[in-house]
């Protein structure tokens, strides 16, 4: 069979990535708020309930708690749900029965329940939107053992990580780049994913490694481009993975680079770059040649469209800080 | 910045007015919510209005009503469809308009927006942008009432859809439970975004809801400004008294849920019927039948409006955005040792320094 490639969107390979895992398992179910008839705010469920019915693609009134607490009930009894929350900040309501129920639910039976539950939550900024619109709460969820909380970066691994974290006996926290959401590539539709908790080198270099996940993957690349014509050569590294952490292949890239700055759109205070740094520290203290920065969003809440810019990483921020480890 | 422009206080009791000045100051409101909200609409395609906007259009009757049977010491507690409730409170235009702008003469200072307006000058203790979560906190103010033994009452407005998420009912159940002087008001407006109430309510009867919690309620066409506000009346009289109460207005969303929602769920026959049943023009029509508005008065109140609105713009246009220096501005209300405010462009912390370059001289300001 010849590989079959598409030039498609984020969005479009997330859509594609559950219609293949509705069609291939009976079992797969669809929950959230407009998701049917409407297709989703971002339209990522767009035709799934005309072509597989109401009772798969299900519309459900505006409850959070509710939704995520019956997928749990359905995943305990063979069911694969998959739910959309409209905007990261609306989670809140059902983080009662994530953190107190969903993470906990196989340990506690040891291991008798598993709950194969897929949690999609499109964040991060740079949409225009506000607070409840645009934020980064992944780290929230990582903080809870029990939890997978993975990201795609590209329309490839959003079609690939969806199908994965679907089949994931374990639940999944599926953040969504919404302002990734567009950008488009070629995809290959025969594609498996390689593992759900495999960091990506997502460009090779010697001087110094990028860290980011989700969205700011892409600002990393650009930065990368843009110290490549100073001569600096940046390995960037896409966790793909918030929890669990693929440490090896970040030790790994700093081994040899020596140096690591870590972006992302989420406050830098307790988040993923602390975390990252800790571990670099940790497996190649001898090998840095300076301390590992954080560029990320700040210890404020996220602020009104106008300022977004300043609050997120953005280039300039991500090279001012490349600057800075090399200048040690 | 100059002392910013505060909200008059209505006079505790007003002149008693006839019924037909108070049928004609209803229509003059409504109006004034209706070219706002038309403005606000441009005001968004034109990129001057940033996140969500979420508009009244169509629901200005229910809005004026309710508005009109506070005292000016109540509260209200508003979704993020909150435009009209703040004009109808007595909150300039101009100080709205520049809150939708994200400017710095707006209620909230340019950081609250469409969804959050808030002005505690008004007793508008705001929009909120998460579905329900008003409802607890409109019903701790109440229980901070009942608690000190005031005469206020609060007045907490929701949509059709909010009352599908658990903090309506554990809400409910509280003020219930407690005799909170509260009225939840629940705009009907039939859906919740794409969502019907009979998709998504087992109880599309929502006003019923109240039932479950001993709560008496009222079901009221939200397209009639006087039902509304007599409605509104007998609710406030029986929140006062130590009992909440549920008013359910009916009523339509002449546009999509947002200013982007292009209301796709909506048929095009839909779409005419709901523009043929026009609750602004079928209350003209009332007035204009029972010889209380005439055409020139008509049109008087409409010049007034759009001046108003346009003075409204020029104002928002006028007023300066944020600086970026705020934007670590009133996190706490203390200040916090430690606390990270490096701005956008100042050196990264903890980054060492440059060589030739001493850490204090990398300190924010
Ligand atoms: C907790 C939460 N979930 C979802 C949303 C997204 N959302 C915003 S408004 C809305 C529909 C609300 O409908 P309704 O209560 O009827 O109010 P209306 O918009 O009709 O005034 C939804 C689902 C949200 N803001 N908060
Ligand atoms: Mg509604």
């Amino acid at each position: 069979m010849s590989p079959t490639t598409e030039r498609i969107t984020l969005a479009k390979a997330i859509n594609l990535g559950m219609r293949r895992a509705l069609e291939q398992d009976p079992k797969v179910m669809l929950m959230g708020e407009d998701i049917g008839k409407l297709g989703g705010v971002f339209r990522v469920t767009d035709g799934l309930q005309k072509d597989f019915g109401p009772d798969r693609v299900v519309d459900t009134p505006l409850a959070e708690s509710g939704i995520v607490g019956t997928a749990i009930g359905l995943a305990l009894r063979g069911y694969r749900p998959v739910c959309e929350i409209q905007f990261d900040g609306f989670i809140f309501p059902a983080f009662d029965q994530i953190t107190t129920q969903l993470a906990k639910m196989h340990y506690r039976s040891r291991g008798r329940l598993q709950l194969p539950v897929v949690i999609r939550v499109p964040f991060g900024g740079g949409i225009g939107a506000v607070e409840h619109h645009s934020e980064s709460p992944e780290v929230l969820f990582a903080h809870t053992a029990g939890l997978r909380v993975v990201s795609p970066a590209t329309p490839g691994d959003a079609f690939t990580m969806i199908q994965e974290a679907i089949a994931s006996p374990d639940p999944v926290l599926f953040f969504e780049p919404k302002g990734r959401y567009w950008d488009k590539a070629e995809v290959d539709l025969d594609a498996v994913g390689g593992g759900l908790d495999k960091a990506r080198v997502a460009r090779r270099g010697n001087d110094l490694t990028l860290v980011a996940h989700g969205p700011t993957v892409t600002t990393a690349l650009k930065a990368a481009e843009a110290a490549a014509a100073d001569g600096t050569s940046i390995e960037v590294i896409d966790l793909r993975s918030i929890s669990p952490l693929d440490t090896a292949t970040v030790a790994e890239s700093v081994r040899r680079t020596g140096r690591c700055v870590v972006v992302h759109e989420a406050p830098v205070l307790y988040g993923t770059g602390g975390e990252v740094a800790a571990r670099i520290t940790e497996e190649c203290f001898f090998h840095l040649e300076a301390p590992v920065l954080r560029v990320g969003g700040f210890h404020a809440p996220y602020p009104v469209a106008r300022l977004e810019h300043e609050y997120l990483p953005s280039l300039d921020r991500v090279l001012d800080a490349v600057d800075r480890t090399l200048a040690v | 910045m100059s002392a910013r422009p505060k909200t008059p206080r209505p006079p505790k009791s007003a002149a008693p007015c006839k019924d037909e000045d108070i049928a004609l100051a209803f229509y003059r409101q409504m109006v004034l919510i209706r070219r706002f909200e038309e403005r606000a609409a441009r005001g968004y395609a034109e990129a001057k209005i940033g996140g969500y906007c979420h508009l009244n259009l169509g629901e200005e009757a229910t809005v004026v009503g309710l508005m009109a049977a506070l005292q000016p010491d109540d509260y209200v507690y508003a979704s993020y469809r909150d435009h009209g409730y703040a004009l109808a409170r007595g909150i300039s235009p101009e100080r709205v308009m520049a809150e939708l702008y994200g400017r710095t003469d707006g209620v909230s200072k340019g950081w609250g927006g469409s969804m959050h307006l808030f002005d505690v000058d008004a007793r508008l203790m705001g929009g909120y942008g998460i579905v329900g979560g008003q409802v607890p906190l409109a019903t701790g103010a109440a229980l901070a009432v009942a608690h000190r033994g005031g005469a206020e009452a609060v007045l907490c407005q929701m949509g059709d859809g909010t009352t599908n998420i658990g903090a309506f009912h554990e809400s409910l159940n509280l003020a219930s439970l407690w005799d909170l002087p509260i009225v939840f008001v629940v705009s009907n407006n039939g859906l919740g975004m794409g969502t019907t109430v009979e998709g998504s309510s087992a109880e599309p009867d929502l006003f019923k809801r109240a039932s479950a919690y001993r709560m008496a309620s009222e079901r009221v066409d939200g397209n009639d400004p006087v039902a509304v506000h007599a409605a509104a009346l007998r609710a406030l009289t029986h929140a006062r008294s130590g009992k909440p109460f549920l008013l359910e207005t009916v009523t339509e969303r002449l546009k999509g849920h947002s200013v982007v929602d292009p209301a796709g769920y909506r048929t095009r026959e839909q779409k005419a019927q709901l523009l043929a049943g026009d609750a602004l023009s079928a209350y003209a029509a009332r007035l204009t039948e029972r010889a209380i508005l005439t055409d020139d008065a008509t049109r008087e109140i409409d010049e007034a409006a759009m001046a108003a609105v346009d003075a409204s713009v020029r104002f928002a246009d006028a007023s300066a955005h944020p600086a970026t220096s705020t934007l670590f501005d009133y996190t706490y209300a203390t200040a916090v040792p430690n606390d990270s405010r490096r701005l956008p462009g100042q050196p990264l912390f903890p980054a060492a320094a440059r060589p030739g370059e001493t850490m204090s001289e990398k300190a924010p300001a």
